[in-house]
């Protein structure tokens, strides 16, 4: 066990480091282009594009660029974004993560705890008027763009509805410190967090309720009838469990991606400053320095949103232990 | 008696019309005795046995007649007091041990799970006992076989883990649904040798279903041969393997290898196939595919008739 897990960890350092060295050739060494000219911005002076060639150590072989451009992500933390005036590179990283961290947080938390109730009361209740209208939300759900509800959202508990008893208690758009003020931090972000969540909890209660009722098919379902045992303990027992394995798979690809940045949309909408909203704006200065930097996030949280899934897996089911 | 089966007639609506599984079926099966039910694949033996067991969720399917277990009528009763049955009294044994365990639970908690749902004793206990059960089943390190996932063992020792789990609440009724179909012809005979020592301590009967004529010599007491829904011909062992009489079982005993003197240089075969339940023939079914066929099979049924050894075939009631 400990073993697998220190391989998985290795397997873990391996693929950042393939991912970083991959976007390094993209931005860096794309014959034609001058990083350095990149990084220093429009119009800067032959001293600054110099200042930056030397700093990034331009002048010298790719892979010490390559080294460099690590050693000031991951050692130094003193990466500089020119375009942006000086505006530190890792800081700003460090600012977006907790804000983009508490909106998808609270979201899975939502999404996760919600489609497995709709799930199991779906597949439990299956061909039922029920079953029919909590599939037919989830769609709607699904359906609904996130920018729009997000934007729908808003109109009624900012502006139309603020000032009925409803909705007077939603604070404005943007995002307060959990450490500052814990009560604003849970109220500014409990309409995001149903925002982001609608689209995942019609997805992944559909695909609960599949995964159940095909499980309910299973012979080890006989079994369990054969047993004697109720049919709540056969559906909680023995179908839901063996049926959270695709559940988990999917939310390992979901999380990495929108801790990320994926959840750009929703953090546009509501005023905060997240990953996705600062890899956006490098992405529309050319924010070389910036965009490598947040790239590197965003694959350290999928590679670790995957192998938290790989462990997860190693829970559910016993035949993965072996090998 | 412990089980007593009444013209039990189980039937599925699809959407090609009405498809009649079960027509007719009526056998009894004393205490401790074993009862072997024979036919091939779509006979009825399955769905006859799962219509037993209150078994057959399908919301299109219809079960008529009457199943007595004790005296007790089970067709109609609420599923709570069936479930309250299965299990306990009456358990089961399928067919393929590599599918019929929950591959996320090790099988002492599986087989603890079944004693906990019918006896209220502790978890320990619980555990206890399924150590018992496992030696019973000559595993032959019970408890570490408690902690293991059944994807660990093999099928023989998987079906051993089934056998031990229905045998856990000590039931007067087993039905065993070709549980040595899967299996390895070596690994087959250590499970037949276990049900009959376990019909020796535990006093169980058994309905033992197979297609095999060979494992049916073995171990039947009684022997019941089913066709397209219905029971063909009845007996005892002795009875029907030494004086076959209904043209099925006859072409079904003629299709076994003979073990001494010379081998045929090709075995057997009855021509044709079963018929598909959605159209079966106006008269006998297997009027079709029977050598002796003559005019009243083709537009009745014949019936089974009283008596231990009886067959369903107007030639025998002829004779």
């Amino acid at each position: 066990m400990f073993y697998a897990i220190l391989r998985r960890f290795g397997q873990m350092l391996f693929v950042m480091f393939g991912i970083s060295v991959i976007v390094f050739l993209i931005f860096f060494a794309t014959p034609g282009a001058d990083p350095a000219a990149r990084i220093a911005g429009r119009n800067a002076s032959p001293e600054v594009l110099e200042a930056v060639r030397h700093s990034f150590g331009f002048d010298r072989p790719l892979y010490v660029q390559y080294v460099t451009m690590m050693e000031k992500i991951f050692v130094t933390g003193d990466l500089t974004s020119f375009v942006n005036r000086g505006w530190k590179v890792v800081p700003a990283v460090m600012d977006s993560i907790p804000v983009t961290l508490s909106l998808v947080f609270g979201a899975a938390i939502l999404w996760v705890v919600v489609s497995i109730v709709i799930g199991i009361v779906a597949a439990a209740t299956r061909d039922s008027w029920l079953d029919k209208l909590l599939m037919a939300l989830g769609l709607l759900g699904i359906s609904m763009p996130v920018y729009w509800l997000g934007e729908v959202m808003n109109l009624i508990t900012q502006s139309r509805y603020h000032d009925s008893w409803a909705f007077s208690w939603v604070p404005p758009l943007g995002y307060k410190n959990f450490s500052d003020d814990p009560k604003g931090w849970f109220l500014t972000l409990v309409i995001p967090w149903i925002t982001l969540a609608i689209l995942y909890i019609g997805i992944y209660g559909r695909v609960l309720r599949a995964a159940i009722i095909e499980s309910l098919q299973e012979d080890f379902i006989r079994t369990a009838r054969a047993k004697g045992l109720s049919e709540t303990r056969i559906l909680l027992r023995h179908a839901l469990r063996t049926s959270l394995i695709a559940f988990v798979t999917l939310f390992g690809l979901d999380f990495g991606a929108l801790v990320g940045g994926s959840a750009l949309l929703t953090e546009v909408v509501f005023g905060l400053h997240g990953i996705g909203k600062l890899t956006y704006d490098a992405l529309q200065n050319l924010d070389l320095p910036m965009i490598m930097a947040t790239v590197m996030y965003a694959s350290m949280f999928v590679v670790i949103a995957n192998a938290v899934v790989d462990f997860v897996y190693i829970l559910l089911d016993p035949r993965l232990r072996t090998s | 008696m412990i089980l007593s089966v009444r013209d039990l007639k189980v039937s599925f609506r699809t959407d090609a019309g009405l498809v009649r599984a079960i027509d007719g079926v009526s056998f009894d099966l004393g205490e401790s005795e074993i009862l072997g039910v024979v036919g091939e694949s779509g006979s009825g033996k399955t769905v006859s046995l799962l219509a037993v067991m209150g078994l057959i969720t399908d919301p299109n399917a219809s079960i008529e007649g009457s199943i007595r277990y004790k005296g007790r009528e089970l067709v109609g009763l609420p599923p709570r007091e069936l479930r309250r049955l299965r299990g306990n009294e009456i358990a089961m044994i399928f067919q393929d041990p590599m599918t019929a365990l929950t591959p996320v639970y090790t099988i002492g908690w599986q087989i603890a799970e079944q004693i906990r749902a019918h006896r209220s004793i502790s978890k320990a206990k619980a555990m206890e006992r399924v150590e018992e059960l496992l030696a019973e089943v000559n595993f032959p390190n019970p408890h570490e076989a408690m902690s293991r996932y059944p994807h660990q063992l093999s099928g023989g020792m998987r079906q051993r883990a089934v056998i031990a789990m229905a045998l856990s609440c000590n039931p007067a009724l087993l039905v065993a649904d070709e549980p040595t179909t899967a299996l390895d012809v070596t690994v087959q005979a250590g499970i037949l040798d276990l049900v009959r020592k376990l019909r020796a301590t535990h006093k169980s009967a058994v309905v033992f279903i197979t297609h095999d004529m060979g494992v049916v010599s073995e171990l039947a007491d009684r022997v019941m041969v089913m066709y397209a829904g219905r029971v063909v011909e009845r007996g005892s062992r002795m009875e029907l393997f030494s004086d076959p009489r209904h043209p099925y079982t006859r072409a079904l005993l003629g299709s076994i290898p003979p073990l001494t003197g010379e081998k045929p240089r090709r075995l057997p075969a009855i021509p044709g196939s079963p018929p598909s339940l959605l159209r079966l023939p106006q008269g006998c079914a297997f009027g079709p595919r029977c050598p002796v066929h003559y005019e009243p099979c083709a537009t009745s049924k014949p019936d089974l008739g009283i008596g231990t050894h009886a067959a369903a075939c107007f030639r025998v009631a002829q004779a």
